[in-house]
């Protein structure tokens, strides 16, 4: 495959992109029926008639996931729709047992709505075309064939656990002039999405889990022209950093073709992990005809204006709002608040506050020595066997005296290797600052005694050389000694005054 | 009047992995025109102040709460499958040589 370099590409194209994201909802049972949706359960453990498609089941509307997609189009400021309906979306894959997926096709819940997301400091607007609510797919496992993937599969399995849970696609109103700030932008529209989901508490928005799964979309038009390309779909970009990668290989791939003129036919692509590259899907020739028609196993749904209303007022405080109202009472910087939203460190930071830290200091903790330490095992940061109150509580023994920032690096050590919380871990390795005096004197006798020529300085009122005293008690006490203590005492064994 | 067309009956056909042949194709397109053409007379009826409707019944917003129910077991699933492999429905390749 050839690519064009990125920096070329965009001297000569103008991208435009498109975003569909289907967001399993965590409702406790399935769209249509009573089946549970637990992740992660023996396979065909949890289906029954209706997501069988069994001769003589009916499927009836979950209510509590028709509030949920309601609610998310009320985040994301769109309209809901008074009357609309299921649609019946036929095609051939067993992946669906009843040989059709129940969609909604041109009577979405919710239309035109909009989700600013900030890139670099600067807000963008990405308009949001429709919110409607399906149900997922079952899953195959493709058996034989050299790559276990779709393609030379002598087979394959299905689990229908997943069949039926409800699904929310979102999809983006064409996203044009973001020009090389595409991938960037793209990602941070998904990440700031999957922030509103949260904090709707409508999903677990857990990528690696399928539960928050993207197809980009991505056109280019030569600089100058005003008449969009042929644009293609990738699917299967599983994380974050995936979008990024994948609307940047799409572009540096579709720029090479049509720069050689070629033409880019309009299909589906998969993303590949490995290679950041991807590879041609369904051709056109097997491009799908659905078929829709209005569902006539279900009835229409009518949402009740005065409920819709009563769930806006209870909407939650949305991400966009809360950061701007952390970063006020944190009193920190746009661009620290941005690190920490980038590390994901919102949530923990303003935990650990809520324990008791102060934000400087929860801060610092959480986006230094936290930060470096899961930077080096590859882990998320909230997913470092650390909690806010325990991080809170070393800032704590910080601010009394009883530790200080070198000891606390190496408490939060003992924590992050299992060795029980703060308070033990400062027992079990004797982390303690000396405040003893008379352990103290003794140490300061000892330096005194070995660094003669520092001491005599001192006492002839150079007290800057002070410093390598102090620094010597220190070394002798293995980083324990309280250092502003033992400098006081050691001037006044000296007969200095300051 | 024809409305269905061999063609179209070949298209559905092809989306529906029905392997028709040829008289077959023109067998179904007379069916299906006859079909097509009875519910077409609905149209003829329908004055300006009946509104198209995809249900028979007045009703909206028939919704059940969000309670998990019972399953079946994997046995009760898989009893009527062809074919079992893991637990799971086994099904014929899904993607012929050419793709």
């Amino acid at each position: 495959m050839t690519l064009m370099p990125y920096d070329e590409a965009l001297e000569r194209f103008e991208p435009v992109l498109g975003l569909e994201t289907h967001v399993e909802l965590g409702t406790a049972s399935k769209m249509f029926c009573g089946c549970s949706t637990t992740f992660g359960a023996p396979p065909n453990t949890h289906v029954c008639p209706v997501c069988l498609a069994l001769p003589g089941s009916l499927p009836v509307a979950n209510e509590k996931a028709i509030e949920s997609t309601i609610r998310i189009g009320l985040a994301l400021n769109c309209t809901i729709a008074t009357w609309c309906r299921f649609a019946r979306k036929n095609y051939f894959y067993p992946d669906m047992p009843k040989n059709y997926q129940i969609s909604q096709y041109d009577e979405p819940l919710c239309t035109d709505g909009y989700l600013d997301v900030e890139v670099d400091g600067a807000t963008v607007r990405i308009g949001i075309e429709r919110v409607h609510l399906e149900e997922d797919t079952g899953k195959s496992t493709h058996v034989g064939g050299a790559t276990g993937r779709i393609h030379g599969a002598d087979y394959s399995i299905v689990d229908y656990n997943r069949a039926g849970i409800p699904l929310v696609e979102i999809v983006t109103k064409p996203i044009p002039g973001t020009d090389r700030m595409a991938p960037e932008i793209a990602k941070a529209y998904v990440t700031e999405l999957r922030e509103v989901m949260r904090s709707l508490g409508v999903s677990d928005v857990r990528m690696e889990q399928g539960s928050l799964r993207c197809d980009v979309n991505v056109s280019l038009m030569p600089r100058g022209s005003s008449e969009w390309g042929t644009r293609t779909e990738t699917k299967n970009v599983n994380s974050l950093r995936s979008v990024e990668r994948a609307v940047r290989g799409e572009i540096e791939r579709q720029a090479a073709v049509l720069a050689s003129g070629g033409r880019i036919i309009q299909e589906t692509r998969h993303f590949h992990e490995d290679t950041g590259l991807t590879t041609s899907g369904r051709s056109k020739e097997e491009a799908q005809d659905y078929r829709y028609f209005p569902e006539p196993d279900l009835l229409p749904m009518a949402p009740d204006p005065e409920w819709v209303a009563s769930l806006k007022a209870a909407l939650p405080e949305l991400p966009t709002v809360r950061r701007r109202r952390l970063q006020q009472e944190w009193g920190v910087s746009d661009l620290d608040m941005a690190a920490m939203h980038n590390a994901d460190a919102i949530d923990l930071v303003e935990a650990t506050v809520a324990a008791g830290a102060p934000a400087a200091d929860a801060r610092k903790w959480w986006m230094g020595e936290l930060a470096r330490r899961a930077n080096e095992s590859g882990a998320a940061l909230a997913d470092l066997p650390i909690t806010p109150a325990q991080v809170a509580k070393v800032t704590e023994l910080v601010a009394s005296g009883a530790l200080n920032d070198k000891l606390a690096r190496q408490v939060l050590e003992g924590v992050l290797a299992g060795e029980g919380g703060p308070e033990e871990v400062v027992e079990k390795r004797g982390l303690r600052i000396v405040n003893d005096e008379g352990e103290l004197a003794a140490l300061i006798d000892q330096v005194l005694a070995a660094n003669a020529d520092a001491a005599d300085k001192v006492r002839s009122g150079k007290i800057a050389a002070v410093g390598a005293l102090v620094g010597g008690v220190m070394k002798a006490s293995r980083g324990k000694a309280d250092a502003g203590r033992a400098r006081e005492l050691i001037l006044e064994r000296l007969g200095v005054q300051e | 009047m024809s409305a269905i067309t061999r063609d179209e009956v070949a298209h559905l056909a092809r989306l529906s992995r029905l392997a028709l042949a040829d008289d077959e194709l023109d067998h179904f397109a007379a069916q299906l025109d006859q079909i097509v053409g009875a519910v077409a007379r609905v149209a003829e009826v329908a004055a300006d102040d009946i509104p198209p409707s995809s249900h028979a019944l007045p009703l909206t917003n028939v919704f059940r709460p969000d309670e998990v129910r019972p399953c079946l077991t994997p046995e009760e699933a898989l009893s009527g499958a062809p074919a079992v492999e893991d637990d799971r429905f086994r099904v014929p390749r899904i993607l012929g040589e050419e793709a």
